[in-house]
């Protein structure tokens, strides 16, 4: 039975619950005429009788497959000759992963091997005919179990709302759950990976090539912060002189037409940005340099950040927009009757007024500086070069997340563990920029209401 | 003494004045850049993609005889599809012209597409009745012969640099002049799936992905989403629980997408055993990223409904279920749409994820379900952009048009959604 079978006899099931609900709901009443007698409309009944079937199936679909991997290595380990087992203590992920391969490997495959895999399968196919069984035998006895309950008293719809209720909470708290399966997933194969590279070896060593098996990460820290920096110097002041112009000068016409226009290059898909920068500004970058006779990489830092800050401009810009807006009009009108140009309004009045709200979206700019992918992937180099030579190739944080995790994969290899080390490093540093952009804006906030 | 003030501030008046005039300028300036910046980029884009909007076709008289194609005299389906017809392709290439020498021949092949001949085999098993006698086909031509067509390479650049030798401009110019070549609409690029070869390639088979992909997570995200923030609006006390998920949201928003694709490869690849490079782990990842932008978007679309609304229900008896299903859920539900609108558009484009959890793998099948290997558009793009061949740039670009199009669709869809339904209270 594959999993599209289960899913049609789910909802076969559903719909015969409903269904039977509705019925019995208005059979418990003797006829139509004493329907008021019923506590809940029959509609009520039937939803409650719905939740029993998916509720029930939902819970148990996600949770059976997330332990049916491991009972069935439990299981598959139970059966293997003890003289196959690896060594005490040792696991049995090599063993496992052979086991599973020996099928596909046909008649050259080691014939103990082939035996455990048809074992295996047998194991796979066996427990997947229980997860479907539960799956669809436990919620039908819970809506059996509900379908006898019902009669007129039956207080079908304060059920039905608390269940509508339970499943809104979870929906909302699944916003905890990913963040604790991001910390978790990352945090668990990070620990992995620091069991076999030292932690201060990772965060200071200043040489980083994985096929050496080095890992030190100071370069890609130091190539992110570079890239980062010329993409901040490129947003910050084009952002910020936007966002000015438009709340203070610009016509109606002037920012009907050029707002939407900056919305546009945040729309604009981050890959189409590093097509861009590889294939149009780095060529150019390079060859401008060639005429004034300075060496430039092909995938110099300067291309990427430079594309990088016009990606960002509507970021500071938005945001600025909104902090400058929120400068109430007093103080420019109080700046204006004392004589002051709309300048120097804007100077010495609006922008040390709005300057904590600004620090702030520069902060939120700078968190999505260092997390930028796809730019920093296509436009900047591999080579770990610790230099502040915009003019060099460096790499990023997330660059070396690509490149370990694209390809093969063997999960027991630093090589690939890296990534999620690098993963965790990130994460907190966009989270740390997060909170203190968030602090910024609430403890300096100028209060004038 | 009050003269001697104006005075004083008349001095630096100019000063002044010219300073302010600075300033607009600057802002200008900036906003400039940025428009201009735009214009750059999209006019490269657009201007580099129109070559790969036509492709070029050349006219083979394919022996089609039975005994030519290794055939049965009335062969079955399957023999049909295994006829031998690379073989037939390139027979009939010789014949194009009067060539003997291997040299020869294969300057003749290397005009003619290397899968040229799935075109002849596809137009056989589709038609039968071709069999038997040679029929005059079309077929794409290669790479180069292409460019040659489109006025990209040209003969006058040298030899060395155009990747056609003298005597391939030579036949091309002859097959011009007896209208055996020609340029058409390039169906190809819109009905195939990635090819090494840059004619063959098309981006029907990514465009089906990235549709599965985003079908999942807006089957997922929306319904989620909009649930979480009816709880959060109408439902949450207001507790430590409450807070904590608040918090969380908000931190979501400004993960990098990139940390998503760690997750998805962790949890959903490594620990649920999903099939890697499918559109569904695809999209699942996807839609927890996208989740904060429809959960906030549709917050505040609930939130400006007017609790006048709330309380006349509540005071004809309407439970708070009940109130918020049947009377503010529908009048938030164009503001949430256009938010889950903007949410799937960024779904889209989004490129970092994917690679994370394998959906950059070389895939040529047009997918057909969401647990078959797929590629997504953005990914194609990406893919593109890295290989050398002079005709995957024009297809990059071809590629970054199609998707920029749909995202123009989308954003345009919730523009006129806010614009037709949105109401002031």
């Amino acid at each position: 039975m594959s999993i599209n079978t289960l899913l049609i006899a789910l909802a076969v099931l559903a719909i015969i619950a409903y269904w039977s609900g509705v019925q019995r709901a208005k059979g418990s009443v003797g006829s139509l005429a004493n329907i008021k007698r019923l506590h809940s409309r029959p509609t009520y009944h039937g939803l409650l009788m719905l939740f029993g079937i998916i509720v029930p199936a939902v819970i148990l679909l996600i949770g059976l497959s997330a332990f049916e991997n491991s009972i069935a290595e439990q299981m598959m380990i139970a059966q293997v000759p003890q003289s196959m087992l690896p060594a005490e203590g040792q696991s049995t992920g090599l063993l496992l992963t052979q086991i599973r391969n020996a099928a596909f490997l046909g008649d050259s495959a080691d014939p103990a091997l082939l035996d455990l895999n048809t074992k295996w399968q047998s194991i796979v196919a066996n427990l997947q005919t229980i997860k479907y069984g539960l799956t669809l035998a436990i919620p039908a006895l819970v809506a059996m179990a509900i379908y006898f309950k019902i009669n007129p008293t039956f207080r079908a719809r304060n059920r039905v709302e608390s269940v509508v209720k339970w499943i809104l909470m979870t929906c909302a708290s699944l916003a905890i759950l990913t963040t604790v399966g991001i910390v978790f997933s990352v945090l668990f194969e990070s620990i992995r990976f620091f069991n076999m590279i030292p932690f201060t070896d990772f965060m200071f060593g200043t040489h980083y090539s994985p096929s050496s098996d080095t890992f030190g990460a100071v370069p890609l820290f130091a190539g992110t912060a570079l890239i980062s920096l010329i993409a901040l110097l490129v947003s910050v002041p084009l952002g910020l002189l936007s966002a000015i112009y438009l709340s203070e000068y610009a016509t109606p016409r002037i920012r009907a037409v050029a707002k939407p226009a900056l919305e546009v290059l945040a729309g604009i898909p981050t890959v189409v940005y590093g097509v861009f920068a590889a294939l149009t500004i780095a060529p150019a970058i390079r060859s401008f340099g060639e005429t004034i006779g300075l060496s430039v990489s092909s995938e110099s830092a300067l291309a990427a950040g430079l594309v990088m800050g016009v990606m960002i401009i509507p970021f500071v810009s938005s945001l600025s927009d909104d902090v400058i807006n929120a400068v109430p009009q007093s103080l420019r009108d109080g700046a204006y009757g004392l004589g002051s140009t709309r300048s120097e309004t804007i100077r010495k009045v609006i922008f040390p007024a709005a300057l904590p709200g600004i620090v702030g979206s520069v902060l939120l700019a700078a968190s999505r500086a260092i997390g930028e992918t796809m730019i920093v992937v296509m436009a900047a180099g591999l080579a770990a070069n610790l230099t502040a030579n915009p003019l060099e190739a460096v790499t990023t944080v997330t660059v070396q997340m690509v490149t370990a995790l694209v390809g093969d994969q063997e999960f027991e290899s630093p090589k690939t563990l890296v990534a999620f080390a690098l993963g965790l490093v990130l994460f907190v540093a966009t989270l740390l920029l997060n909170v203190i952009a968030l602090h910024v804006v609430r403890r300096y906030r100028e209060q004038y209401d | 003494m009050n003269k001697h003030t104006t005075e004083i501030v008349k001095q630096g008046l100019q000063k002044r004045y010219n300073a302010e005039r600075r300033f607009r300028a600057y802002g200008m300036f900036a906003i400039l850049i940025s428009v201009s910046f735009l214009a750059v980029l999209l006019t490269s884009v657009i201007g580099n993609s129109v070559p790969a909007f036509q492709e070029s076709v050349i006219e083979l008289e394919v022996d089609l005889s039975q005994d030519n194609l290794g055939l049965s005299a009335n062969p079955t389906a399957e023999e049909l599809f295994n006829g031998s017809y690379e073989n037939a392709v390139k027979a009939a290439s010789y014949a194009l012209f009067d060539i003997s020498g291997r040299k020869e021949k294969r300057a003749i092949r290397d005009l003619i597409s290397s899968g040229a001949w799935y075109s002849v085999r596809d137009a056989v098993v589709a038609d039968p009745s071709l069999l038997g006698k040679p029929q005059k086909l079309w077929v794409l031509a290669s790479d180069n012969a292409d460019l040659y067509m489109k006025g990209i390479v040209t003969s006058d650049m040298p030899e060395t640099a155009r990747r056609l030798s003298d005597q391939q401009v030579q036949w091309l110019d002859e097959l011009i002049s007896s209208n055996r070549i020609q340029k058409q609409f390039a169906y190809t690029f819109f009905t195939s799936g990635d090819s090494r070869e840059p004619e063959t390639a098309g981006i029907l088979a990514a465009l089906k992905g990235s549709l599965y992909t985003l079908l999942v997570t807006i089957l997922l995200s929306a319904p989620i989403g909009v649930m979480a923030a009816i709880y959060l609006e109408e439902f949450a006390p207001k507790n430590r629980l409450t807070d904590i998920i608040e918090v969380n949201i908000n931190n979501l928003a400004a993960v990098p997408s990139i940390v998503f694709g760690l997750l998805g490869l962790a949890v959903f690849l490594n620990f649920f055993e999903m099939p890697r490079s499918a559109p569904v782990v695809g999209g699942v990842v996807l839609s927890l990223m996208t989740l904060p932008t429809v959960i906030i978007a549709s917050r505040a679309a609930i939130k400006a409904v007017p609790p006048s609304i709330r309380d006349a229900a509540l005071g004809i008896g309407a439970s708070q279920i009940q109130t918020t299903f049947h009377h503010v859920l529908p009048l938030a539900m164009p503001g949430i749409l256009t938010g889950t609108i903007i949410g799937m558009a960024q779904a889209l484009g989004e490129t970092a994820p994917l690679l994370m959890i394998g959906m950059v793998a070389f895939i040529a099948d047009v997918p057909q379900s969401i647990t078959d290997p797929a590629a997504a558009l953005p990914v194609q793009i990406y893919l593109w952009a890295d290989s050398p061949e002079r005709g995957f740039s024009y297809k990059t670009s071809a590629a970054i048009v199609v998707l920029l199009t749909f995202l123009i669709l989308m954003n345009a869809a919730a523009v006129m959604l806010r614009k037709k339904f949105e109401r002031r209270w």
